[in-house]
């Protein structure tokens, strides 16, 4: 039998949490007093919030670490996170839209918290299309690096926008603030979706430095190696 | 410039970048030109300028004000930032949320008759979870605190 890859485990772990916590959050904690039972979607929409602020965190950090070696493996790597990144944030949305038509009464409103995380979808789903316009792999490398530093920017706010500014998204939850029933399946949960995180950002990452790899493979050297023959280019007519 | 020396100046250059944006908005007061509500307050102290213009007022509902039209299509209540508070008349289902006590924004339009006219009534819920049966107090001081009226100048 094939053995597992590390991230496969731990992916696998994520999973199994994520079940456990669900079951928890779904039949032993207690309803919320006044939302009820839909209350029981912070078990889910919280940790992807969590989580994927902080995969694109580590996109940024993968993008000074792509500009600072010049080596395709920090490239990949910051595909990964920000494909992961951009799956969760589109998850987040979904979910918020869900929540927020039973308690707020709307699907969607401009808040800053909503209007902040939309941009962050858009912008970091933008960068995954920047990288697929541009064939050249070191020019690729530079511009979607610097589009995901500058893009963070978003991350960081859509964090602290509800302290900052009045908004319909209400402000950071705490220990204190919630019933500690309920704490239990949300850490559960949030280290579920790091987990899962980490894997899909492993075989993601992956799958991109193999498609590098083939690239570089599939175009001609720019330089050939020193002392290997260079193959004479055929002559014309 | 060597071509790893060029690209940790790009570097460091988007680094600033986003830095500088980030600090720009949150040491930069643009809060007080970007604002989602008004407070009851500060739509009164409007005055006429408000009439007719669509506006987001946002508060808390005053307990005691909330009032159903004998045709069933309108609500009325008060919303209130704990000195004033606007009169409100919302042509709308609202969200089951809806109770005295709670905040809401709602957006519409100040007519000259004084009633603040809605038909988009959001409710705003705070950032506490309790498990049924924990004591509803009614400290409206307590309460407040979901309205961000401290955090945002004004």
């Amino acid at each position: 039998m094939k053995r597992l890859r590390w991230d496969a485990i731990i992916g696998l772990v994520g999973l199994l949490m994520l079940l456990v916590g669900s079951y928890i959050g779904l039949f032993a904690a207690p309803p919320e007093r006044h939302m009820g039972e839909v209350q029981r979607l912070m078990y889910v929409h919280v940790p992807t919030a969590w989580i994927s602020m902080l995969v694109l965190t580590a996109a940024f950090g993968f993008a000074i670490a792509s500009m600072w070696t010049g080596r395709p493996k920090w490239d990949a790597v910051m595909t990964g996170a920000t494909e992961t990144g951009v799956v969760l944030g589109a998850l987040l949305t979904v979910q918020g839209m869900i929540w927020a038509k039973p308690t707020w009464g709307v699907w969607w409103d401009w808040d800053v918290r909503l209007t902040t995380t939309l941009i962050m979808v858009l912008f970091f789903t933008g960068v995954l299309v920047l990288r697929s316009y541009v064939a050249e792999p070191e020019r690729r490398a530079t511009w979607s690096a610097v589009a995901v530093i500058v893009g963070y920017v978003d991350v960081p706010l859509v964090y602290f926008c509800v302290r900052w500014f009045r908004s319909l998204h209400q402000v950071q939850s705490s220990p204190e603030t919630v019933a500690s029933t309920m704490i239990t399946p949300l850490r559960i949960n949030a280290f579920a979706m790091l987990f899962l995180a980490i894997w899909f950002v492993a075989r993601r990452s992956r799958l991109e430095l193999a498609r590098l790899r083939r690239e570089s493979v599939a175009l001609p050297p720019r330089r050939a190696p020193r002392g290997t023959a260079v193959p004479e280019a055929p002559q014309e007519g | 410039m060597s071509e790893r020396r060029r690209r940790l100046v790009i570097t460091l250059v988007a680094v600033l970048v986003s830095g500088g944006v980030l600090a720009y908005l949150a040491l930069g007061g643009i809060g007080e030109n970007l604002v989602y509500y008004w407070s009851p307050s500060e739509l009164n102290a409007s005055g006429d300028q408000a009439i007719g213009a669509s506006i987001r007022l946002g508060g808390l509902v005053e307990p005691g004000s909330i009032e159903r039209e004998p045709d069933g299509l309108t609500l009325r209540f008060a919303v209130t930032d704990g000195e004033e508070s606007v009169r409100v008349a919302a042509k709308t289902v609202p969200p089951a949320m809806f109770r005295e006590g709670i905040g809401v924004v709602v957006e519409g339009t100040m007519r000259s008759d004084g009633w603040f006219e809605t038909r988009r009534l959001m409710v705003k819920h705070d950032n506490e979870y309790a498990a049924p049966g924990k004591d509803e107090d009614l400290d409206i001081k307590e309460l407040m605190k979901s309205m961000q009226f401290d955090e945002s100048a004004t």
